[in-house]
């Protein structure tokens, strides 16, 4: 079974929302509540969550535009369906400790809901900040790309209502190679600052299932510019509490030893 | 628009919002976890040598300490999860990846251990009595473990000051556990037997004011969270406190009971303190987004760079008594 993932194209989004809302309807993703109007431009989603398996980001930029009067000021609209990474090297899927989170035949990273039991690690382990815990429940819940859409060879929700196909779903490799034409399509276009993110398997995930074409820098969506799996340095980790553990015994037989009387 | 910063500043972020979910632990029942479970492997490490160097009254008061705290963690730990049967669901498999999980494995081991050696001191079967040293002495290096292995439990996380200090935490864990550990029984062991306790808490005290002050100055930008806030505060008054109980301790601690109660108990609350204030550090680096973005702008810019935080410093140096 070949990996399969997203290439999310921003420089076609238009903001439309129907990834989220065509993600709410297919995996009954409850509301958040109330509608609360933020004044981020018009992101009232505002990040993702265990209610929002899509969100649309919304950033307005000032820029000099071309006018008949010279260069004028003007504003740029960036927009970017965001969305779990299911990386490559997965903080979340290491460190549940119930083996809940498990990676599919596809490549991707999905939470057994039957099996979480809330304990919110996963939550503090995702570089990107995606996985989130349900208050009411206490479980974990996040975009699972669909997994029971991709069992029966269908496509993700998402990617079927994307009517600009800035979400394309797809065999791994041969997205990271139709992004690699794109790029290139738009930097021949004078599009100086239009790069991918998280398609090199040489990141610190090594590489994302759910990558990206940006158009600016990467903390301008909101995202980490440089994310490390957090389980990279855990043999280091465990090195050290031996070293700890055994200190703090050879500190107390020391203490009896030293007796002097 | 959307409220970039200004250019004097290093990066933007989307409308200043956090980029890392915040921990959804309470501070009661993780930090407090952090404590509990120090106090009671450095505990039962105190008690298996009461018990093999013949000291009745101190083996029972560190063993009556490890039960009542692991006791405590252990409801810390079924209160964050919501309800009990959560806690047997941690036991469905075992992952080295994964603190949490060979910390549940750990906790599952020795709790029983704790058990029947503070059950010798609490009921009078001959068969407990019996078991009871092997069970200590059980107790006393798997308490290490759980002990320590919080260090990795929360550096193992995208948590910015937590994870750049995974280097530190285990020595300032270690140290912070046999400081309380020796203050609870310097304060509940009659003078004649609680020496080993007095300088174990001493020692220890002055290795834990050692790494964390070198965690504190490891370079890392998160390393600012300590200082800031309610975090600082609460560093502050362990720093304050363990100084300060383990002086009492040291100087005036094998002359007078009250002394060594009041200087124990000071070491303790420096514990709670210090371990209250590193959840809250983290916490709060999962807030502000600079934490994150700041040091991995750096280290993309630069791939030489990323790893040349100052790290290998003076907390490498063995702590304990």
């Amino acid at each position: 079974m070949p990996r399969v993932g997203f290439f999310t194209d921003t420089s076609v989004c238009i903001g439309c929302k129907a990834c989220e809302v065509a993600c709410k309807e297919w995996n009954a993703v409850p509301t958040k509540g109330a509608l609360e109007l933020t004044g981020e431009s018009f992101d009232n989603t505002s990040e993702l969550s265990a209610d929002s398996w899509r969100h649309v980001a919304f950033i307005e930029q000032q820029v000099q535009t071309p006018s008949e009067n010279g260069p004028q000021e003007g504003v740029r609209w960036l927009m970017s369906s965001d969305v779990c990474k299911h990386c490559t090297h997965s903080a979340c899927l290491d460190v549940c400790p119930t083996g809940s989170l498990f990676r599919t035949e596809f490549g991707t990273v999905v939470v057994q809901q039957d099996i979480c039991n809330g304990c919110g690690y996963c939550v503090s382990a995702c570089p990107y900040g995606v996985i989130a815990q349900r208050e009411d429940d206490g479980r974990v819940f996040k975009c699972t790309m669909c997994y029971d859409r991709l069992k029966v060879g269908s496509e993700p929700a998402c990617a079927q209502a994307c009517p600009t196909q800035s979400i394309q779903f797809g065999d791994l490799d041969e997205l990271r190679e139709r992004a690699q034409t794109r790029v290139e399509e738009l930097h021949a276009a004078g599009q100086d600052k239009a790069r991918l993110y998280g398609e090199s398997p040489d990141d610190g995930v090594g590489g994302a299932g759910a990558f990206f074409l940006l158009l600016d820098e990467p903390e301008v969506y909101g995202l980490p510019p440089d994310p490390i799996v957090t389980t990279r340095d855990l043999g280091a980790m465990w090195r050290r509490v031996g070293a700890a553990g055994a200190a703090l015994l050879a500190g107390v037989a020391a203490a009896y030893l030293s007796d002097r009387g | 628009m959307s409220p970039r910063r200004g250019p004097e500043e290093e990066f933007t972020s989307y409308y200043g919002r956090p980029i890392l979910k915040a921990p959804t632990w309470e501070p009661l029942d993780i930090a407090g976890y952090l404590f509990a479970g120090g106090l009671a492997g450095a505990s039962s490490a105190l008690a298996a040598g009461a018990e093999l160097t013949g000291r009745p009254a101190l083996a029972r008061s560190t063993r009556l300490t490890a039960l009542g705290a692991i006791g405590v963690s252990l409801a810390a730990l079924v209160h964050d999860l919501g309800r009990p049967a959560r806690f047997v669901n941690m036991l469905r498999v075992a992952k080295p990846t994964s603190p949490m999980s060979m910390g549940s494995w750990l906790l599952a081991a020795y709790s029983p251990l704790v058990g029947l050696a503070a059950g010798a001191e609490l009921v009078s079967l001959p068969m407990l009595r019996r078991v009871a040293p092997i069970a200590g002495r059980g107790a006393a290096v798997l308490g290490a473990g759980v002990a320590t292995y919080t260090a990795a439990l929360i550096g193992d996380t995208a948590v910015p000051t937590w994870h750049d200090g995974h280097r530190h935490l285990p020595f300032v864990f270690a140290g912070s556990a046999a400081a309380s550990a020796g203050g609870v029984a310097s304060a509940l062991t009659p003078l004649a037997q609680s020496g080993p306790a007095r300088r174990v808490a001493v020692g220890a005290a002055v290795a834990e004011l050692a790494a964390t002050t070198a965690m504190e100055r490891s370079g890392h930008l998160s390393t600012q969270t300590l200082r800031e806030g309610r975090a600082h505060t609460l560093m502050a008054s362990a720093k304050v406190l363990t100084g300060v109980g383990a002086g009492v301790l040291g100087a005036l601690g094998g002359r007078s009971r009250v002394a060594a109660a009041a200087g124990g108990l000071a070491l303790a609350a420096g514990s709670v303190c210090l371990r209250f204030g590193i959840f809250e550090a983290g916490r709060a680096s999962t807030l502000d987004p600079r934490y994150v973005i700041e040091p991995q702008r750096r280290s993309s810019r630069s791939p030489s760079a990323a790893d040349s935080a100052p790290s290998e410093t003076a907390a490498d140096a063995p702590t304990g008594g």
